[in-house]
């Protein structure tokens, strides 16, 4: 299973962005291009892409900083928004896009979205899992709790609920929490922890444990939406669960997807959260209307994931990692990083744009990147 | 039991507030208790406020009772007649001034129509809502909110007549129009202000066309033969002042020709065009950074031995100039004595401003543009009886501002300059549309404002109709001749060795720091290198401690402070640089230049 889908990523193995290439498919199927016209095509399209790259000494720093940063001010002032519109919420526009620069650990609405399988792909089996899926906490299966200080006991009162749903919680409670005895008459659980020096603080911990305990479901998904797109039968889920839910036998682990990058990076590595990153950056542009060359979005994407993990853009994060003295203490935290140097005893050897701006020496970029080798006519 | 208080002190208490609040009310309106006294009951707090003191902003309303407006026809009739006079309304109780506080007790209807049992009192006019700026605009509420909100702004820039006696005043800076007029389509304001004492602008036939392209995004095209006839001509008055001031010592300043060897001193040229006692002439005509008013000052910094010389050596020149960039004819000179008895010299100085190319122009309806282009009216078009509009406005400034407003005034001032009357249209009280109409149609005129025009070119009539009429027009105080600037060399700041900031200190235009950007991502280094070369500096550096060194200009000699005779490397830098590296030693931090052999 897995040999295929690494074979099947081998075959993508191209020099064209991800975008290039699902337009060629696209035009490939529409157009009936065989599979050896579409080679060659993806061929004169690289040679195409190659012969568009940048020249070296070229500002493409800059240039990607500013192609982005300039639609970012123009949804400043015109972010669309869906207000009133059914369906879940999600951070739209510029908030999310800070949220994706900032390289936030939760994102403000983490959201999956899954696919199935062949076999699981009917809307009977996706409801179901729908449902499963959908984390049930005790908190919501209760009528009422109380603690009984005299005893040391916990008395729980049940909503009305399926004899076996019953059953499948009270197992749960006894499966997670040890060191406990469990009566059951009817509705009603009165829980007694084993060791009976329990403090009252102690016994109110236990109590909210018990409380938060996952009984159904899959921890982090709040709720479920399932939509169906083209022949697709999707699951949305407010609450992202990654690691877990690509284990399930029903999710086509190849397609299922989370918008939470930090996550990605963890269950699926650093090239699969560098695809999502530019994938987010340009999803959130394009929502907005603003379209913006897929190049700048890699390079950003490939400074912000090289070291290994997702960095920020700013001051801790891709900014904070250069060598200058003076180009940092020029940014943000100026004395800070002064005081820093000082006591360091650091050096700063000008290698750099900003720093040779402020001493007005030419900048090494453009024209002013390359030096003469050799010196003629020495003696 | 409610607290009572006069003007904040506690004077007692009342059983039945509501009441005595009514018993009170009743004897103010009677006459029995002065009308500026405001009462007031504030229930959640349980108190009765009686103010009497000053700078309570205060407003009048009609008093209404049992439903129905104390005011009435009887009275509008015998004040029309003069018979009785607006305190006569207040004396019986008929008008009453509200102040914030007892404004909280009363119930005022905006309209009589939408009166009940339950008000209290009734707006004079529901237009008391607008402001006095806003009152200029008229039919404002067929204009967009924000517009009328423009409006209102642009009335409080525009030049015109500001006050009758501007020839004894010395403002340091005041525009003054040279042909004011009243608007034809007026307000109510302008009979309450007398504003055809002090009109803000003038009355022009406005053409709703596009023309040659030089009206694009709000700008304007001005008949060239209308300026030249006086259209929206101005004059910009400017005081100088001179003072001589006596110092510490019994020192002053002197004002009069400097003498030669003055600290200073211009030059003999440069005193010419002034009197023996050193102050200009009226109707002297004065260009550039010329001399008003020649004057000497003693030096500022003198030592303790250095204030018993006298010599020339240590005077200093402090003429008064003409601003750079302007120019000006002396207009008035007044000679006095300030408050400490100093000798006061005050210069005005007039300048005609004509409508150029960049200068702004507005209506009252939020619509400003500024001159696009200024041709003759042998080029522009005309109508039948050769009426050829003064300005012509893009139709495109309509559609997306809804300033319907406007279209009303131009076919409200045609039919005014038909008629020879002025029309009144103050906010909710507007002429209907339809009697503008009727009234064009009775003149010959189109009823909807346009008519046929005729291109100058070809003398062919225009295939569509053009909406034309007078409109009122103001010229703001945002002329380019006040505002144009450049600067190829010139001073700069003592701190930085870099240009000074500002068109008054002949300063640069900033290179900032999304322009450097810009550069760099052009990858043009060498440009941005030169840029910024203003303040390039060569320091001697010593190689050793990295630390500036000396350059001994008289024994041609360079050497380290700290390390004595070592090795000097001249080092180039921005001067800026320099003063940062001064700046951290001053806050120890110990910068150290490491130079390197090329």
């Amino acid at each position: 299973m897995l040999k295929e889908f690494q074979k099947k990523s081998l075959e993508n193995e191209s020099i064209l962005p991800s975008i290039i290439l699902e337009e060629v498919e696209k035009i490939s199927k529409l157009k009936n291009i065989r599979e050896k016209k579409k080679s060659e095509l993806i061929e004169t399209l690289e040679g195409i892409y190659l012969e568009n790259s940048f020249e070296p000494g070229e500002a493409i720093g800059i240039i990607a900083a500013q192609s982005l940063s300039e639609p970012a001010t123009q949804m400043t002032m015109r972010t669309y928004h869906f207000a009133g519109s059914a369906g879940l919420q999600v951070t739209l526009g510029l908030p999310r896009l800070i949220e994706i620069f900032d390289s936030r650990k939760e994102p403000a609405t983490p959201i999956m979205t899954v696919y199935f399988k062949k076999e699981f792909n009917n809307e009977k089996d996706v409801e179901n899992f729908a449902k499963k899926i959908k984390e049930k906490k005790l908190r919501n299966l209760l009528d009422s709790v109380s603690l009984d200080l005299t005893n040391k006991k916990i008395q729980i009162k049940l909503k009305k609920i399926k004899e076996s749903e019953k059953n499948e919680t009270i197992e749960k409670i006894k499966e997670k929490i040890k060191k406990i005895n469990i009566k059951v008459r009817e509705d009603n659980i009165s829980i007694e922890p084993e060791n009976h020096e329990l403090s009252i603080r102690d016994l109110q911990r236990l109590k909210k444990k018990i409380l938060d305990l996952t009984v159904s479901g899959v921890n982090k998904i709040i709720n479920v939406v399932v939509i169906k797109e083209g022949n697709d039968w999707i699951v949305k889920t407010f609450g992202s669960n990654l690691s877990h839910i690509l284990k399930m036998d029903e999710v086509d682990y190849s397609k299922s997807y989370t918008n939470n990058l930090h996550e990605i990076q963890e269950v699926l590595g650093i090239e699969a959260a560098r695809e999502a990153l530019i994938k987010e950056i340009r999803e959130t542009m394009s929502q907005q209307g603003l379209n913006v060359d897929e190049r700048h979005i890699m390079l950003i994407a490939d400074i912000m994931v090289f070291t290994g993990e997702i960095r920020a853009v700013g001051r801790y994060g891709v900014a904070g990692m250069k060598s200058s003295v003076l180009t940092k203490a020029g940014f943000e935290e100026t004395t800070k990083h002064l005081v820093r140097a000082s006591v360091r005893n650091e050096e700063d050897n000008f290698k750099g744009i900003f720093e040779n701006v402020m001493i007005n020496q030419q900048v090494p970029v453009g024209t002013g990147m390359f030096d003469l080798v050799a010196k003629i006519g020495e003696d | 039991m409610a607290d009572v208080f006069i003007d904040g002190r506690f004077v007692g208490q009342a059983k039945e507030p509501e009441k005595m609040i009514e018993f009170l009310r009743e004897k103010r309106r009677a006459g029995k208790i002065p009308d500026q006294v405001n009462f007031s009951y504030l229930d959640y707090l349980n108190e009765i406020r009686v103010v009497t003191d000053e700078g309570r902003v205060r407003r009048p309303l009609i008093i209404i009772e049992n439903g129905k407006p104390k005011l009435t026809q009887e009275h509008i009739e015998k004040i029309q007649k003069g018979e009785i006079m607006w305190h006569d309304l207040i004396n019986n109780g008929i008008i009453e001034y509200l102040d914030t506080e007892e404004e909280e007790n009363a119930l005022v209807a905006l309209r009589s129509e939408n009166l009940t049992k339950e008000h209290t009192h009734l707006e004079l006019d529901p237009l008391v809502i607008f402001g006095i700026s806003t009152s200029f605009v008229p039919f404002p509420e067929f204009d967009r909110g924000d517009r009328v909100n423009f409006g209102s702004k642009m009335v409080g820039q525009s030049i015109g007549l500001y006050s009758t006696n501007f020839l004894r005043r010395v403002d340091t800076k005041s525009n003054i129009l040279v042909y004011p007029q009243k608007s034809l389509v007026k307000t109510h304001i302008d009979d309450v202000l007398h504003s055809e004492n002090h009109p803000g602008g003038q009355n022009i036939v406005i053409a709703v066309m596009s023309f040659k392209c030089f009206n694009i995004e709000d700008a304007i095209i001005m008949n060239k033969s209308s300026v030249e006839r006086g259209l929206f001509w101005s004059y910009l008055f400017r005081t100088y002042e001179a003072e001589e001031k006596k110092y510490m010592g019994g020192q002053e300043d002197i004002i009069g020709i400097p003498e030669p060897g003055v600290k200073g001193y211009a030059g003999e040229e440069a005193y010419k065009h002034l009197p023996e006692d050193g102050i200009i002439n009226p109707e002297i005509h004065l260009t550039d950074e010329q001399i008003i008013v020649g004057k000497t000052s003693p030096l500022r910094f003198l030592g303790s031995l250095d204030q018993f010389i006298t010599d020339l050596e240590n005077i200093r020149e402090t003429s008064v100039k003409l601003r750079h960039g302007e120019e000006g004819i002396v207009d008035r000179v007044f000679i006095t004595e300030s408050a400490d008895g100093n000798k006061l010299v005050k210069v005005v100085v007039r300048d005609l401003k004509r409508p150029e190319i960049g200068d702004k122009f507005a209506s009252r309806h939020g619509q400003k543009g500024v001159i696009g282009l200024i041709i003759p009216e042998e080029d522009l078009p005309f109508t039948e009886d050769g009426v050829i509009p003064d300005i012509i406005f893009n139709p495109h400034s309509i559609p997306s501002r809804m300033t319907i407003g406007k279209l009303l005034e131009i076919i409200g001032g045609k039919v005014c300059a038909l008629n020879g009357k002025r029309s009144s249209n103050p906010a909710f009280h507007p002429t209907p549309e339809k009697d503008f109409v009727e009234a064009l149609e009775k003149n010959g005129f189109k009823g909807d404002g346009k008519e046929a025009l005729y291109d100058a070119d070809t003398g062919e009539k225009y295939t569509q109709d053009v909406f034309m009429g007078n409109v009122f027009y103001q010229k703001l105080d945002h002329l380019v001749s006040n505002k144009i600037h450049a600067r190829s060399r010139g001073p700069i700041t003592l701190l930085t060795k870099q240009p000074t900031e500002g068109k008054s200190k002949r300063g640069g235009l900033r290179l900032g720091e999304m322009e450097k950007d810009c550069l760099i991502a052009h990858g043009a280094s060498l440009l941005l290198k030169e840029r910024f070369d203003v303040d390039r500096t060569t320091l001697p550096v010593c190689a050793e401690c990295g630390l500036p060194a000396f350059h001994d200009k008289v024994k041609d000699k360079k050497f380290c402070p700290v390390c004595g005779e070592s090795k000097i490397v001249e080092v180039e830098m921005a001067y800026a640089f320099k003063l940062l590296l001064d700046e951290l030693k001053s806050m120890l931090i110990y910068p150290k230049i490491i130079t390197k052999e090329e």
